[in-house]
């Protein structure tokens, strides 16, 4: 069952990354300009005067749907992606110095952690895009610099664990420097759980940057993120739901797949 | 009530953090925000006159603790949009976000924990595997979508409820009962968002909590004592199944307050977040400092409450750290 959800979830990832990138050969590309009139907030599934089908519509300006989802998907895809490594690589950091370190270094690498960790993030986040100009690099920083705690908490039990367990014990007994034993036992079987963790980041992140998106406050237009789209849609939402409808499915499908993800990773035990 | 002495101290830092935090980062920030303030046309004796007047001369250190001392006493500065004190416009939000965040957790709780322990405890397979569905679903909505589909349903479609704000432009007129009828019908929809979203964590949680507990020893003595399904449920699984679910509770307050914002913005509800949205658009930076602020102290407070909920279902917490 769990290797069957696992195996569905890594599939339906790839089908979805899969499409981003074959964007320009399977969606229309947009209509010239001038005839905005006939081809705008078509309804799902019908064909234009120009032959072309939209299978998800089009919006205020004859822009066909899934095509525009599928440019909101790189940017979504790609920002969500990259913030959930900058967040790993801080947390793997982080926690396992907290770690391996003793005294006064790990204690404050976890208050820090908890510090971090008690912050409302949207409003950090909004913060800085107050004091910074908005831009996907800008959100890209702020949710890798607002979401690395989980996965320093992680790391840095699973170190503790790992520091106890004979082998890595031996390992220092072969007179192995802590650096080398930290990256050749303590890491490589913290791995697993980071990876659940970084799952369920990845769709966190993907949320929050459409989130921001959405405000005005992420990745700006004309650039599609599924924020920005679900944005246009609220506008037109009386006229044309589908235009905001069909990318808030595509959010909460990323999400519950990587919550599968997390949850196939997981090894909980089922009593 | 040494450790929750000590969870006290610890708030009363994370809020002193929050407010070095901002200080610093308004400094660090590119831009300058005297010539924002005063508009491209400014000459350098105004912004030198602006900058004496604001105390922006002198060393950062003196700036930092005049700062603090400010923020102490609740002084924020004057909003740059509106002209009134930044401080006064979040007392008079703050409220609502509470009413909003607080009934949308007691409820999503409630209803979550409900379905989670049906989920634990209902030995067909299809029941739980379809309400792991539809909580998952629920779970992995945004907020801001979610909003945007009820409000597409339940104000478009069917003509129910209004879809945003906090009373009705005719409130003014209304008789007594009749403004809380507009009042709560203006509650539903935002209520209703957060609530959901709520419901889904809450229910995929409790129902992992309380399977692990299933065939726990305590609960094979309780049943061999021959007390009935009901009291073992209630008084024995689900009293050690709801520790981890309020610990949860606790962690994820930070962002139970993040999803308000969201919603706040969507249906106009006049509380922290919709003010602070609106300030960081404004680039308002006195109102989104003083927002911050408030929205770590709301946090924090928030926090003692779970955890002294914690201490009173759980006496071995407080026992374990005195």
């Amino acid at each position: 069952m769990r290797r069957a959800l696992l195996f569905v979830a890594v599939a339906l990832f790839i089908a979805l990354v899969g499409l981003a990138l074959a964007r320009p050969w399977i969606a229309p590309a947009d209509v010239p300009a001038i005839d905005i009139v006939s081809t705008r907030f078509l309804p799902p599934l019908t064909i234009d005067g120009y032959g072309v089908v939209h299978i998800f519509g089009t919006d205020r300006l004859g822009r066909d749907v899934w095509g525009r989802l599928l440019d909101g998907a790189r940017v979504s895809l790609v920002v969500g992606a990259l913030a959930t490594i900058v967040a790993v690589t801080i947390g793997t950091l982080v926690g396992a110095v907290a770690g391996i370190a003793t005294g006064p270094v790990s204690a404050a690498l976890l208050a820090l952690t908890d510090f971090v960790l008690a912050l409302p993030r949207v409003v950090l986040l909004l913060l800085l895009a107050a004091l910074w100009q908005p831009s996907a690099t800008l959100v890209i920083v702020v949710l890798g610099l607002t979401g690395w705690m989980p996965i320093a908490r992680l790391v840095y039990t699973e170190t503790i664990a790992q520091l106890g367990r004979p082998y890595t014990e031996a390992a220092r007994a072969l007179g192995g420097r802590r650096r080398w034993i930290l990256r050749r036992h303590v890491i490589p079987h913290a791995l697993t759980p980071v990876v659940a963790a970084s799952a369920l980041g990845f769709g966190n992140a993907v949320t929050l940057e459409a989130g921001l998106s959405f405000l005005g406050l992420g990745v700006q237009p004309p650039a599609a993120s599924w924020g920005t789209l679900i944005a246009s849609g609220r506008d037109t939402v009386v006229n044309a739901p589908w235009v905001g409808v069909v990318p808030g499915v595509a959010l909460a499908l990323v999400v519950t797949l990587s919550v599968l993800l997390g949850d196939a990773l997981t090894d909980r035990k089922v009593a | 009530m040494r450790g929750l002495g000590l969870s006290l101290l610890r708030g009363v830092v994370v809020v002193a953090g929050v407010v070095t935090l901002t200080f610093l980062l308004l400094h660090v920030a590119p831009g300058d925000p005297i010539r924002y303030y005063l508009g491209p046309t400014a000459s350098a004796e105004q912004i030198a006159g602006v900058k004496e007047a604001l105390g922006l001369g002198r060393s950062l250190s003196v700036q930092y603790v005049d700062w603090l001392g400010r923020a102490l006493r609740g002084d924020f500065g004057t909003s740059i949009t509106t002209g009134r004190p930044a401080f006064r416009m979040l007392m008079e939000a703050w409220p609502a976000t509470l009413l909003l965040v607080g009934l949308s957790t007691v409820l999503g709780h409630l209803i979550g924990l409900a379905i989670g322990t049906w989920q634990a405890l209902t030995r067909r397979t299809v029941v739980d595997a379809g309400l792991t569905i539809g909580t998952v679903a629920l779970y992995a909505m945004p907020s801001y979508w979610l909003g945007l589909v009820l409000t597409l349903v339940f104000s478009f479609q069917l003509r129910w409820l209004p879809a945003f704000g906090a009373r009705g432009l005719d409130a003014d007129f209304l008789s007594p009962s009749m403004q809380w009828v507009d009042r709560l019908s203006h509650l539903a929809l935002p209520l209703l968002t957060l609530t959901l979203i709520g419901i889904g964590a809450v229910a995929r949680y409790a129902r992992g909590s309380l399977r692990d507990l299933r065939s726990a020893p305590f609960l094979v003595v309780a049943r061999s004592k021959g007390l009935g399904p009901v009291r073992v449920t209630v008084r024995h699984h689900l009293r050690n199944g709801l520790t981890p679910v309020l610990t949860m509770l606790g962690l994820s307050l930070p962002a139970l307050f993040s999803g308000a914002v969201f919603v706040e913005a969507i249906f106009a509800w006049p509380g922290v977040g919709l003010v602070l949205v609106q300030a960081v658009k404004a680039r308002d930076y006195p109102v989104v400092m003083a927002a911050t602020t408030i929205s770590a102290m709301l946090v924090v407070i928030a926090n003692l409450f779970t955890e002294w909920m914690l201490r009173r279902i759980d006496p071995r917490i407080g026992a374990s750290r005195a």
